[in-house]
């Protein structure tokens, strides 16, 4: 178990299509967190910038880029890249620098403005990326993915359209209570099976949108927090960035095929479980801890995935768990009450970091009408394409 | 005018009609089997590293899971926007010998509905689409029993 880090502040910027350039969300997303953390941005030790690939070199750049637009003072400065679990990778950043003793205070923020319609991969001929060849030799967007992964949870564990669409109505009528989230509005069964089919079994309303929005954080040394005044701040008590175990036997983005088990037996979790394990086992703290929750649901199938990965219920169960209503509000192990992606869409390099943000106001029961009550442990569980790991625990 | 067949990815396939077969390749030291091929290392990290070689996979396999596309996906995937967009499903199939899976779109005119997991298909050659110079091909999963 390594030592902690404080949770001074956290912001975002309301997720939707607004139209306008990542920086500017980025940069009211900061200046919330820093509000938040009562923080003069001169103070901030170190700046690290979740990346984006649609933003061009300033996107590529993203730490320098969003500490120019708060006005350049010197700071240290990273950027990091790791596709969707980018916002967890640059919280792991600020804190190994906390850690370290390089800065006692580091801002992280993601931004992104996302296309309409499915993500692609950018322009040019590049036999070589498995990303370009899985759009180009088969027409798998992100959405194939999820029906494969839907389609292959009602063969082997009996899951029904009912209970992705049930995914849908908890998480929505959870969105609707966040002023953040983009999507605000209660959805029924009905219309989620009204909705048209984007890859069978999954309709429109059982798939994430992209949407343009940001997050950030303001961490700091433990020293520095209580120098600070906060005495019982949120801490970040682990951060799990874990690549896979060869052989990786289940189909992930953006690969064509799996790796072989001819020659080496898979390890007895999946990377998704792989992932949650390392977190757990960093911070000292098991499934039965937790007071709520935020998974990656880029379909409402694969939230029950998480579901079973997280350890929240056994193999093939997390259908029963979401009838039971324990991750509902009131439930025993409450998921996604920011309302998830199925109410922000992704906003890649912002996601994970949003994760913390709701974290952090949960457990500092600042979460207005969808507060967990007396939340003392929080999860976050994500993935990045091209195996990257994401997964932070904090603690109150 | 007669256009050239062209494999939409060099090396991944070879053959035509009972003779097609996907590609990929073998490691000498442990037997790792790479599909898409593999030709610097061996991934295996067990593995001291063995010469790489080319070897046909199975031709029959059973359905992981699958699905459709029923929007047109971007580029770089190609097809007509005058045409009236016809839906593909993709599946994804595992290989007993080789223990991998590996996916794959289905010949015209088979669709979800036709689908199970489980169910046996084999590979066969496709086109993927066609422009005034080239036709690319491709490999197609089809479930056994069927000819069309």
């Amino acid at each position: 178990m390594t030592d902690e880090v404080a949770v001074l502040g956290a912001g975002m910027h309301p997720w939707g299509k607004w139209g306008r350039g990542f920086v500017e969300y980025g940069t009211v997303a900061a200046r919330a967190a820093l509000a938040d953390a009562g923080v003069d941005w001169r103070d901030v030790g170190s700046i690290v910038g979740a990346d984006t690939v649609r933003g061009g070199y300033p996107g590529y750049v993203a730490g320098a880029t969003f500490a120019k637009a708060l006005g350049w003072q010197g700071a240290r400065v990273a950027s990091v890249y790791a596709a969707c679990a980018s916002g967890a990778q640059a919280v792991n950043t600020a804190r190994a620098q906390i850690l370290s003793g390089l800065a006692d205070v580091v801002l992280v923020v993601g931004a992104d403005a996302a296309p309409k319609g499915f993500f692609r991969p950018p322009g040019g001929d590049r036999p070589d990326d498995p990303d370009w060849l899985r759009f180009r030799v088969l027409g798998a967007t992100n959405p194939t993915y999820f029906g494969l992964y839907a389609r292959r949870r009602m063969a082997v564990h009996g899951d029904t359209l009912e209970d992705f669409a049930q995914v849908k109505v908890k998480n929505a009528a959870l969105g609707a209570l966040n002023p953040n989230a983009r999507y605000r509005k209660r959805v029924t069964a009905e219309e989620v099976a009204a909705s048209a089919v984007v890859a069978d079994p999954l309709r429109l309303l059982d798939i994430c949108a992209t949407s343009d929005g940001a997050a950030a954080l303001v961490l700091s040394s433990m020293e520095f927090a209580r120098r600070h005044g906060a005495a019982d701040p949120v801490r970040i008590r682990a951060v799990s960035t874990v690549t896979p175990r060869y052989p990786n036997t289940v189909l992930d983005l953006p690969d064509i095929a799996t790796d072989s088990a001819v020659a080496a037996e898979p390890a007895a979790d999946t990377f998704r479980a792989s992932i949650a394990r390392a977190a757990y086992e960093e911070a000292g703290v098991g499934p039965e801890d937790l007071s709520l929750a935020e998974v990656y649901d880029l379909s409402t199938a694969l939230e029950l995935q998480w579901y079973e990965d997280l350890g929240l219920c056994g193999e093939g169960e997390a259908a029963k768990l979401l009838r039971e209503g324990a991750t509902a509000p009131g439930g025993r192990i409450p998921v996604n009450v920011s309302g998830g992606l199925a109410s922000f869409g992704e906003a890649v390099p912002a996601q994970a970091i949003a994760q913390v943000c709701e974290l952090t106001w949960q457990l500092r029961g600042a979460a207005g009408d969808r507060q967990v009550a007396g939340a003392r442990v929080g999860i976050t569980a994500n993935q990045g394409l091209f195996g990257h790991g994401s997964s932070v625990i904090a603690v109150r | 005018m007669s256009r050239t067949r062209t494999p939409v990815v060099t090396g991944w396939f070879t053959g035509e009609g009972e003779e097609f077969r996907l590609l990929g390749t073998r490691c000498s030291a442990c037997a790792s089997v790479f599909f898409p091929r593999e030709d610097a290392f061996c991934r295996n990290p067990g593995c001291p590293g063995g010469e790489l070689a080319e070897v046909p996979l199975s031709r029959r396999g059973r359905v992981w899971s699958y699905t459709d596309s029923r929007y047109r996906p971007p580029s770089p995937y190609v097809s007509d926007p005058e045409l009236e967009w016809r839906p593909y499903a993709l599946i994804a199939v595992e290989l007993e010998s080789e223990r991998l899976v590996v996916l794959g779109q289905t010949v015209p005119g088979v669709t979800v509905a036709d689908l199970a997991v489980g169910m046996e298909v084999e590979v066969v050659p496709g086109v993927l689409n066609e422009d005034a110079d080239t036709t690319w091909t491709t490999w197609h999963w089809r479930p056994t029993g069927v000819t069309a």
